[in-house]
């Protein structure tokens, strides 16, 4: 090892933060690009299922509380992009590869929302297993990472609380709401776990993450906080559980859960969700129709620096 | 010297790693080099920091107290960005 590779490995175990002008080796660096930008691309994206709900809200009140989220999911995002930048890559290379599939976001947001139950779903499950991980995240042993997953969890904690209310109206409606809720549950209980990805065995980039700290707990791990977490949820709901495998193991102190439907996982990141291509399609437009916008920034800047030059001349 | 031909510097300091840059101070230099000796002479004479960032103060553009009404109001009248503003039944009411 080189001298500054054994310096970089005596920050990592003594639990001390990489920044952005420290020597890093490439592997670190490239790990990094493409878990954060994976990161970004998802709050992005994410805005799209639930942004489709905002116009059929059901009230004002749960307008106003979607469209306060939503907004939170693209500060979420611009604050993640600007982390990835510190590692030395630019915004522009990162929307193309979000654009050319060559990068990925999370699975889940190619499902699509059909009714108001699943926005309720995404806020309190989506959003939940995110915050699992998340909270996870802001030991990550990369400086800006951490401070931005820090200020993103304190900022989501509402997301969570606001879908799971608006699910518990539903769950303590009429029979036809309570049937909804049940469905957006059903739905969106499984593709919520395997958000967590592959199990720690099958993972291709898990033991080397975890070995540099990027990540702090395994996969496997995680997912089992969630499910732990989501029973006396859904008990509360008084909405029947998705899992008919689900049962409390005293000696292990967890809940034991079925099997994930893997292959559906594998095709809905191949390509093959319900919603895969209408979601890339929908950014291309949405970032070529403010192409304008970018350029009138331009023109406006060049404008006021011509009249700057022409009074100082 | 005449320091009044020198620059205003704001000086931000790193005092661990993992945590912000933290506004400390300011200072008169020549150019940005000799800020940073200056932060490090007079604003880390005890360890204070593993990293310092200074930037010239005029480079820095700050929101106006006559501006905080605009600025800051119309967070007011939107409790519902707080998770406090959710009521939920006590057995869930850690999430």
């Amino acid at each position: 090892m080189t001298s500054q590779e054994d310096n970089f490995m005596r920050k990592i175990e003594a639990d001390e933060k990489i920044e952005p002008k420290d020597w890093m080796p490439e592997a670190y660096r490239k790990n990094l690009i493409r878990q954060m930008s994976q990161h970004a691309h998802s709050e992005v994206i994410g805005m799209q299922p639930e942004g489709n709900w905002i116009t059929r809200a059901p009230s004002l009140r749960r307008k106003v509380v979607l469209l306060s989220k939503v907004q939170d999911e693209a500060g979420h995002g611009l604050y993640l992009y600007s982390a990835t930048e510190t590692l030395g890559i630019t915004r522009a290379e990162l929307i193309a590869a979000l654009q050319s599939g060559e990068a990925k976001y999370a699975s889940i947001f190619n499902y699509p929302t059909l009714t108001w139950g699943d926005v309720g779903a995404i806020g309190w499950l989506v959003d939940g297993a995110a915050i699992v991980n998340q909270v996870s995240l802001q030991r990550t042993s990369y400086g800006p990472y951490s401070r931005g997953m820090i200020r993103i969890c304190k900022e989501e904690s509402f997301h969570q609380r606001q879908g799971y209310e608006a699910l518990l109206a539903l769950a303590n409606g009429s029979p036809e709401q309570k049937q909804m809720a049940q469905d957006s549950l059903n739905r969106f209980y499984w593709p919520a776990l395997m958000m967590f990805g592959p199990h720690d065995s099958e993972s291709a980039h898990s033991a080397k993450s975890m070995e540099w700290k990027i990540k702090r707990e395994t996969n496997d791990d995680l997912r089992q906080k969630f499910i732990d977490q989501t029973v006396p949820q859904i008990e509360v709901l008084g909405l029947e559980h998705p899992d008919k495998a689900i049962k409390w193991n005293e000696e292990r102190g967890h809940y034991d859960s079925g099997e994930i439907d893997w292959d559906e996982f594998y095709s809905v990141i191949n390509g093959n969700g319900h919603c895969n291509r209408q979601r890339v399609e929908h950014h291309i437009a949405a970032h070529d129709e403010g192409t304008w916008v970018r350029d009138a920034i331009t023109a406006y800047n060049e404008k006021k620096n011509a009249k700057k030059a022409q009074n100082v001349a | 010297m005449n320091t009044e031909k020198l620059e205003l510097f704001e000086v931000f300091i790193r005092s661990k790693r993992g945590l912000d840059h933290k506004h400390i101070g300011s200072l008169h230099a020549e150019d940005h080099e000799q800020a940073l000796e200056y932060a490090r002479d007079c604003y880390t004479r005890r360890s204070e920091g593993v990293s310092i960032w200074v930037v010239k103060s005029n480079d820095i553009c700050s929101s106006q107290e006559d501006d905080a009404e605009c600025f800051y109001d119309p967070s007011d009248d939107k409790p519902y960005r707080h998770a406090t503003y959710y009521v939920l039944p006590d057995p869930v009411n850690n999430m």
